[in-house]
């Protein structure tokens, strides 16, 4: 069965070159920009995987972090967190809220799908 | 009783008062002064104020006028009662400053003035001299009146030569034990003493007399009432206006009279004993007037008509046969007499020779070279001869008037004169604003009124003024008579020229103050004065040593003697902790010097003789400061302790708020830096992904790859122009940006802005409203950046206008030498609550796609108008988004060498 991945990105083209990535790589791949109307959909339907960016305009992924761990579907959901702001303060809250993996941005393409593997198998 | 035998009581009395003093003065040299220094002994010496004229002359008096004697008891009586008001500062200042006289007095308060000195000292002899005379008068008339065989000696009554061996008699004994040695404080405990003995005798005396009178001639006091009636003549009756002018003179004549102040303020030694004087010298005067009326009412039934009231005292006994009780009668009155002339004497000596003749010697001695000579027996040879100098004075006099009636009005005359010395006195206790000038130009005035309108008419006419000035003025004005001043007609001429000379005197004294600035040290003594009870210790006067202790003990062994000069060069010397006679000149050591001097030769002098020595004459204004008292240099230095700590309170507020500036900016920096790393990445991002995708060409199609390539193409763009806006931005906030000055019309920069600004979004179709017209401004300034910032706020619009049918509105406006252009679309605007972010670094507020830019285009609008001396705003309430950009019209070339944008806390220093 096809594996399901939920993409929360506000830059379009980023979202759109995850998308193409893991598309070919056999991932059913559903984007969304807006954090919020995202929330909803998650509990209600968990994916398989989450892939949040951090720097999000209204709820910011540390918020949408916090309320997947609240929530008993994706307590245990993997999350794959990517930022663009370097700084080392924000994987360290990133990790203290559940995260499962943190990348920055730019990434390689090939280091996402070898991540994103890892995650979804173990 | 035979003259030999009255002269001989009279030296037995004398040598009995000798032993008494000098052994008063042994004790006390021995230390063994206790009870001569008691409250007992200091109030019986103020009974120096019953004089001879209070012995027998009330009697006198009272059968004269009544009851009216008694206000010169009452005056003195109001004055101790109420000894808290005045008395009480008066002798503290006294014994604080070593005053030594009245003159002494004045002339420390007001800058140790010795003019003062001399104006007061003249004045009191003028008015003592002929005081003097009259004691003497009344001595040698007791003498006439009491010998019984006029024939046994030729000197019997011969008054004038009477009157002289009394005066040579009295002048030895001053001399003796009034000029002793130059004490430090100027005290005399053996004529106190021996004064007390007469004030015991006079009071016996009277007391005696009174007794025997009322229970012996009369049959008791209700006998006496009843005869007072029947004897009461229409002039007893009690005149309240005389009464209260009476009462006035004697309460300021035992204030002022240098005989008074000798006892009550120069011997006085605590304050202890002015309290117990307070009751009991009134009582003494109380004592001592009780049988005043019964005398005078018996005398005046019993003695011959034509009988002289005013020895009715002495004559009474002698007429009934009691020839003790007119002895002892006698020896009351010469006690009065007595001790009234050695305390006047002594006054009115060490007057003269610390403000005349000292300061005179002093100014001779100047001149030449400093000697070495004793000056302790110059001083002292000084006194002497002064002594012999205002008892001779009182002598000639006498002769002079040969003992006129004249002279038996020289008491309350002598008072007005010495109420010349209240004002000053007065203000020099009480007022800081009282200056030297204004006390020298009261006191003169009211001595001028005083000689003219009292001392010298009481002469009688053609003594000293002509009967025609006495009648109808000088050169006939008529009111410049001197009984009648101005008109003024109703007071008896000892009234009158009390009201006059002090009304001038007041007058003088308040207008000379107030126009003249006090120097330095009349100020500090004033201060000195005024605050005595307020102030923990004495001021300094002298604050820069410029002599060394070598100068200043041969000094000082000429006025105290090398030994107790030496003893207390040792003591100051100890107190400072040192060994040998010779004491660092510190201003406290100069300050005890001058005063041990001041008790010896007066302040003034002494004041003089350091300052000769020492090298400064004055108080300079910076002494002043030192010099205020210590209260006002503790007020001082916790002023500035705490102005110290305010400062440095200020300080740390100021480093407090720049460490907090420097947070804020630490945190706004590190804020920035992860935006731009944020901006810098996200597009990087995207070309690193594709660029990715790309290279590993399998599975994608054509239109795919030129869609892609698209995409790395937009983001390098988008890479590269928010670089050039931070480089921008950079520069503007540092204001090292080049403008280039151009004229141009603002409709035409508009139209530019409108034309570049279409291709963002370039689908949609807004609806412009324009004014031609008012746009037409020609405007002087960098054109190509007010350009920037129009389709920087048109590009805004186009991307943000939420509106189906979106519209613009441009409105320019001239504002003197602004011109104002607003920009208002039909939008929703901006939320209230976030217009004041706006212009803030990376504050975009929706989508980043859709603006396409990094959100530093209102910020480097913002710092372009800075640069261009105008400034844009968000206009609230428009109904729309609202930018209003305002400029001057001519921006000036200085204009531009523009400030880093002065709220740019951003940018730190």
């Amino acid at each position: 069965m096809q594996k399901r991945v939920l993409v929360i990105e506000d830059e379009p083209n980023i979202s759109e070159a995850l998308r193409f990535i893991l598309s070919r790589n056999g991932w059913r791949v559903e984007v969304s920009a807006d954090g919020k109307a995202a929330l909803g959909s998650l509990s209600a339907d968990p994916p398989d995987l989450l892939i949040l960016d951090l720097m999000l305009p209204g709820v910011n992924g540390f918020d949408i972090l916090r309320q997947v761990r609240a929530y008993d579907d994706t307590r245990t959901l993997p999350v794959l967190m990517l930022t663009a702001r370097g700084q080392a303060a924000d994987r360290i809250e990133a990790e203290r809220l559940g995260v499962t993996r943190f990348m920055t941005k730019p990434f390689a393409n090939a280091d996402v799908l070898a991540t994103v593997h890892e995650m979804v198998q173990t | 009783m035979s003259f030999n035998l009255l002269v001989l009581t009279c030296l037995g009395y004398v040598v009995l008062l000798f032993a008494v003093a000098s052994a008063a003065e042994r004790a006390a040299v021995a230390g063994r002064a206790g009870w001569l220094r008691s409250s007992l002994v200091y109030t019986l010496s103020l009974s120096v104020y019953c004089t001879a004229w209070t012995f027998y002359g009330a009697v006198g008096y009272a059968a004269r006028s009544g009851l009216e004697f008694m206000t010169i008891y009452l005056g003195p009586t109001l004055v101790f009662v109420g000894w808290w008001l005045l008395l009480r500062k008066l002798v503290r200042i006294g014994r604080e400053n070593r005053v030594t006289s009245i003159a002494d007095m004045i002339s420390a308060r007001y800058g140790k003035s010795n003019v003062l000195g001399v104006i007061v000292t003249l004045l009191c002899i003028t008015a003592g001299a002929p005081y003097i005379a009259l004691q003497l008068q009344s001595i040698a008339q007791s003498f006439t009146v009491f010998v019984s065989d006029p024939e046994s000696s030729p000197l019997a009554t011969d008054t004038i030569l009477i009157a002289f061996w009394v005066a040579a008699g009295l002048a030895f004994f001053a001399i003796v034990f009034g000029t002793r040695s130059l004490d430090a404080n100027e005290q005399h405990p053996g004529i106190v003493t021996a004064i007390a003995v007469e004030a015991v005798v006079k009071l016996l005396a009277l007391l005696a007399v009174g007794v025997f009178v009322v229970w012996f001639v009369a049959t008791g006091p209700g006998d006496i009432l009843s005869r007072i009636d029947t004897q009461a003549l229409p002039e007893w009756e009690i005149q309240p206006g005389r009464w209260t002018g009476l009462i006035l003179l004697s309460a300021i004549a035992i204030i002022c009279l240098p005989r008074m102040f000798q006892v009550t303020v120069v011997e006085n030694t605590e304050d202890r004993h002015l309290a117990t004087a307070s009751w009991a010298f009134p009582l003494y005067l109380f004592l001592i007037s009780l049988f005043v009326l019964p005398i005078a009412v018996v005398g005046m039934e019993l003695m011959p008509a034509g009988s002289n009231p005013d020895m009715f005292v002495l004559t009474l006994p002698l007429h009934l046969g009691q020839d003790g009780l007119a002895l002892l009668s006698f020896l009351g009155g010469f006690s009065a007499a007595t001790s009234m002339v050695i305390v006047a004497s002594l006054a009115l000596a060490t007057m003269v020779s610390n403000h005349i003749v000292v300061p005179l010697w002093l100014r001779a001695r100047s001149a030449r070279q400093r000697d070495t000579g004793d000056m302790r027996l110059l001083v002292l040879s000084v006194r002497r001869l002064s002594i012999c100098f205002i008892l001779g004075l009182g002598y000639l006099y006498y002769v002079i008037t040969g003992g006129s009636a004249a002279l038996a009005a020289i008491g309350l005359i002598a008072f007005v004169g010495v109420a010349q010395c209240l004002p000053a006195l007065i203000g020099a206790l009480y007022w800081r604003g009282a200056s030297r000038n204004g006390a020298a130009l009261g006191l003169v005035a009211g001595m001028a009124i005083w000689l003219y309108t009292l001392f010298l008419p009481s002469f009688g006419p053609d003594v000293f003024l002509s009967a025609r000035v006495m009648e109808s003025g000088p050169f006939d004005i008529a009111w410049l008579r001197p009984y009648n001043m101005f008109g003024l007609t109703t007071l008896d001429p000892l009234l009158h020229s009390l009201f006059w000379s002090l009304m001038a005197n007041v007058i003088a004294f308040c207008v000379g103050s107030i126009l003249s600035f006090p120097s330095a040290i009349e100020r500090v003594q004033g201060a000195l004065f005024v605050d005595i009870f307020n102030r923990p210790g004495t001021a300094r006067s002298w604050t820069r040593p410029m002599a060394e202790a070598e100068d200043l003990l041969p000094m000082a062994q000429r006025i105290f003697g090398a030994t107790e000069a030496q003893a207390f060069f040792r003591a100051q010397a100890e107190l400072q902790g040192k060994q040998g006679f010779l004491p660092d000149i510190t201003p406290e050591f100069l300050e005890a010097l001058e005063l041990k001097l001041a008790g010896s030769v007066g302040s003034a002098t002494a004041y003089a003789m350091l300052a000769q020595t020492v090298g400064t004459s004055v108080v300079s204004v910076d002494d002043l400061m030192a010099v205020a008292s210590e209260t006002a240099q503790i007020m001082e230095y916790s002023a500035k302790l705490e102005a110290k700590s305010e400062e440095l309170s200020l300080t740390a507020r100021k480093l407090r708020e720049a460490n907090e500036k420097l947070q804020t900016l630490s945190v706004q920096k590190d804020a920035f830096l992860s935006q731009i790393s944020h901006e810098l990445r996200t597009p990087m991002t995207s070309i690193r992904a594709f660029s990715e995708i790309l290279m590993d060409a399998e599975g994608i199609s054509n239109e795919e790859r030129t869609h892609f390539a698209q995409i790395i193409h937009d983001e390098s763009i988008r890479l590269t122009r928010l670089l050039d806006d931070l480089l921008d931005l950079s520069v503007l906030e540092h204001g090292q940006v080049q403008l280039n000055i151009a004229s141009a019309n603002l409709h035409d920069l508009i139209d530019k802005a409108i034309t570049a600004s279409k291709s963002v979004q370039a689908e949609r179709q807004f609806v412009l409203h324009r004014n031609r017209d008012s746009e037409d401004v020609q405007i002087v300034t960098d054109t190509g950046r007010l350009t920037q910032v129009f389709i920087n706020v048109l590009s805004n619009s186009r991307k943000y206008c939420d509106a189906a049918e979106p519209q613009m509105r441009i409105k320019v406006r001239r504002r003197g030498e602004m011109v104002e252009v607003d920009f208002i679309d039909n939008g929703s605007g901006i939320p209230r609550e976030q217009d004041a972010l706006i212009f803030e670094k990376f504050s975009r507020l929706t989508d980043s796609m859709q603006a396409g830019g990094a959100g530093l285009g209102l910020a480097i609008c913002r710092e372009i108008m800075h640069n261009l001396g105008g400034e844009i705003t968000y206009v609230p309430g428009q109904g729309g988004a609202a930018f209003r950009v305002v400029c001057p019209l001519k921006l000036r070339a200085r204009d531009n060498a523009a400030q880093p944008a002065s709220d740019s806390t951003e940018a730190p220093e």
